[in-house]
């Protein structure tokens, strides 16, 4: 394990890894109030390579993301009442409760809009990666997706493009090893995802996106080639999801996946793995952690409020922003 | 003769098409062992095998254009795409080569596919999960678009589609797939393609409606001495059941769940115009979705066309 960062931003990292933990399982909880009127997709067990990554991006840099959103938008800088108050409709949601969970948008964190179309988004942070060199900004544009999203052409048309172009984007891939219930197994041949990379003159490389400090480490590698000139990189990052492929619950008794590999990965929980190194290795203190830990959950609790108490969005606003 | 909804109706016609038929085969994403999103596929894996049930990468543009590929030669595939919305990244293929195949080889070729597909406002999501995107299909030459109300008829014309020499986009409304039961038999029966069927006779006006609505437009017209046309095939489409009735009733209302610019009943409204303008005693209504993209529950309420809005435009026309 490296051990070149700071205590704070150590303690930053697990923050954001937290938030999004509590932010999700707040989700769990609330969501059979059926108050919350919009599928979601939840990133429980994934909440590394969210913080991982962005830990390396300023404000206005750009993410593209997906169905399974929260955590990038989260751990971009977004703040959760405008996403709390989106998931209850409400127009007060930074899409004005017209999008939900699926549809997050924060232009002043660099977040144009997340869509569900799988793959869909990857494009999209290839042209903002050109704009930003068009228009001499340092920015870089990372483009979230999941192992499904590497079986539609515009994941591979995008790295051919983003490498002929030399453009400051980083492919973030989550490889889960499912789309909904298809195990990446039945949907392509068996290689790492990051080595499609090689085809286009890509670096790739595949790394345990559980490990907080290996995702911070390959993301800051990408994210400085991407800042320097030195063109995109593709990071597959292997890791879990918790829950099932939409909602709440838990999808460990409908036989989609095995449950044995479902009990490994519980155990390969990167909270507390990072949890347990900062404790041991880093000198962070219990009561630090906690103090984080009351911290988080009072804003999660202020965001709830704000969205239940924003009101509707009025009829009349229908055909407006169209 | 058993009871049932429209998600086991068209199940039960893949399966009698799939015994009738080795050509037929199923493919889309988690069709086989999820049996489909809806389940609408639900068993087919277990009888067919993985040589005729399909899962496929997730890859709309490739699943569409391979299952051309397959038709072209000797198949009857029938592709699921998950949700309307999702279908677009697979426009390419059914626009420039599906729908222009037959064309393309002077008839040589033809294009015997089905691509099946949810559509419409029913599971309470925005976008893509809620697109009613029809009118964008009926533009294109070279491809028949299909739109069942019923379990009854979702099983007679899916057979009448698959056995269709050329491309049928089969539009299945998310949500009447549970919410009506009705009689549907076992065995062979078709409905004809092409074909609009009089749900009710009536003089006065003119209701023309295809899936979701249909149920809706029942409803609104309680009390109306109306006619209600359920459309059921959009394109190619029974411009003489529709011209009969408005020569009859002399009053036309079209009811969509589409955005109203562009949407379907601005052809059919054209047509009634062009050909039985004289007849009119009023004009022409389209009681339709908004021209917005699709938002969350509550926007959604007041976006979907309801009986209230149906009934309205109805007095209107019968008043004018
Ligand atoms: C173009 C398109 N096709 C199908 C879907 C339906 N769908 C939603 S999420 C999903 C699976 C995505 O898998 P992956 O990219 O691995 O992301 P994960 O859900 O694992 O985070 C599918 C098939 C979609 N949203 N968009
Ligand atoms: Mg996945």
């Amino acid at each position: 394990m490296r051990n070149d960062l700071s205590k704070d931003a150590l303690k930053r990292l697990y923050a954001v890894m937290l938030t999004i933990r509590r932010f999700e399982e707040r989700v769990v909880s609330l969501y059979p109030e059926q108050e919350m009127k919009c599928p979601v997709h939840l990133c429980i067990g994934q909440e590394a390579i969210a913080a991982g990554v962005c830990a390396h991006l300023g404000t206005e840099d750009y993410i593209f993301s997906t169905h399974r959103s929260h955590g990038h938008c989260i751990a971009k800088g977004m703040d959760l009442k405008p996403i709390a108050a989106e998931l209850y409709g409400r127009s007060d949601g930074c899409s004005r409760g017209r999008g939900g969970s699926m549809h997050l948008a924060d232009p002043e964190h660099g977040i144009p809009g997340t869509s569900a179309i799988v793959g869909g988004c990857i494009p999209l942070a290839v042209g903002a990666g050109l704009s930003s060199v068009m228009q001499g900004h340092a920015r870089v544009s990372v483009a979230f997706f999941g192992d499904g999203a590497a079986d539609e052409g515009t994941f591979h048309e995008s790295l051919n493009f983003a490498s002929l172009k030399k453009l400051p984007v980083v492919f973030v891939c989550e490889d889960n090893y499912y789309a909904t219930n298809s195990p990446r197994s039945a949907r392509q041949p068996d290689i790492p995802i990051a080595e499609k990379g090689r085809g286009y003159a890509i670096p790739g490389i595949t790394v345990d996106g559980n490990d907080v400090l290996l995702v911070h480490q390959a993301a800051e590698e990408a994210v400085m080639r991407a800042r320097s000139g030195g063109g995109p990189t593709l990071l597959e990052f292997t890791t879990y999801r918790w829950k099932a492929h939409v909602g709440p619950n838990s999808d460990i008794d409908e036989g989609c996946r095995p449950a044995g590999a479902h009990e490994r990965w519980l155990k390969k929980c990167p909270l507390e793995m990072f949890q347990r190194y900062l404790l041991e290795h880093a000198a962070v203190s219990a009561e630090e952690l906690e103090r984080i830990s009351v911290r988080v959950d009072r804003e999660i609790d202020e965001a709830v409020v704000f969205g239940k108490n924003s009101p509707y969005p009025d009829a009349s606003e229908l055909t407006e922003y169209v | 003769m058993a009871t049932m909804n429209m998600v086991h109706a068209i199940n039960l016609a893949l399966k009698e098409e799939m015994q009738r038929d080795k050509d037929v085969v199923i493919l889309g994403e988690d069709v086989g062992r999820d049996g489909g999103v809806f389940r609408v596929t639900e068993g087919l894996l277990e009888q067919f095998g993985e040589a005729r049930v399909m899962d496929t990468p997730l890859a709309e543009s490739g699943i569409v254009g391979t299952a051309i590929g397959m038709a072209v030669y000797g198949l009857k595939p029938v592709a699921e795409i998950q949700f309307m919305g999702f279908i677009y990244p697979a426009a390419d293929q059914i626009f420039n080569h599906a729908a222009r195949i037959r064309s393309r080889s002077r008839g040589r070729y033809s294009v015997p596919m089905v691509i099946r597909t949810p559509y419409g406002v029913g599971i309470r999501s925005p976008e893509h999960h809620s697109e009613s995107s029809e009118a964008h299909f009926c533009h294109m030459p070279g491809i028949k678009v299909v739109v069942p109300s019923s379990p009854y008829y979702a099983k007679g014309l899916l057979i009448s589609a698959i056995r269709d020499p050329d491309p049928v986009i089969f539009l299945e409304s998310t949500r009447l797939y549970r919410m009506i039961k009705e009689d549907v038999p076992e065995g062979e029966y078709t409905v004809p393609l092409g074909k609009a069927r009089i749900v009710q006779e009536g003089g006065q006006v003119t209701v023309i409606s295809w899936g979701s609505m249909l149920q809706k437009t029942i409803k609104a017209i309680e009390g109306v001495d109306a006619e209600v046309i359920d459309l059921m095939t959009l394109n190619p489409f029974d411009e003489e059941a529709i011209f009969n009735s408005v020569k009859k009733t002399g009053r036309a209302v079209v009811v969509y769940e589409a955005p109203k610019t562009g949407g379907f009943g601005a052809e059919i409204s054209a047509s009634i115009a062009e050909d039985a303008m004289l007849y009119l005693k009023g004009p022409i209504k389209r009681v339709t979705g908004y021209d917005a993209v699709l938002p969350l529950p509550k926007l959604e309420d007041y976006y979907m066309p309801s009986t209230e809005r149906i009934r309205k435009a109805i007095d209107e026309v019968m008043q004018y």
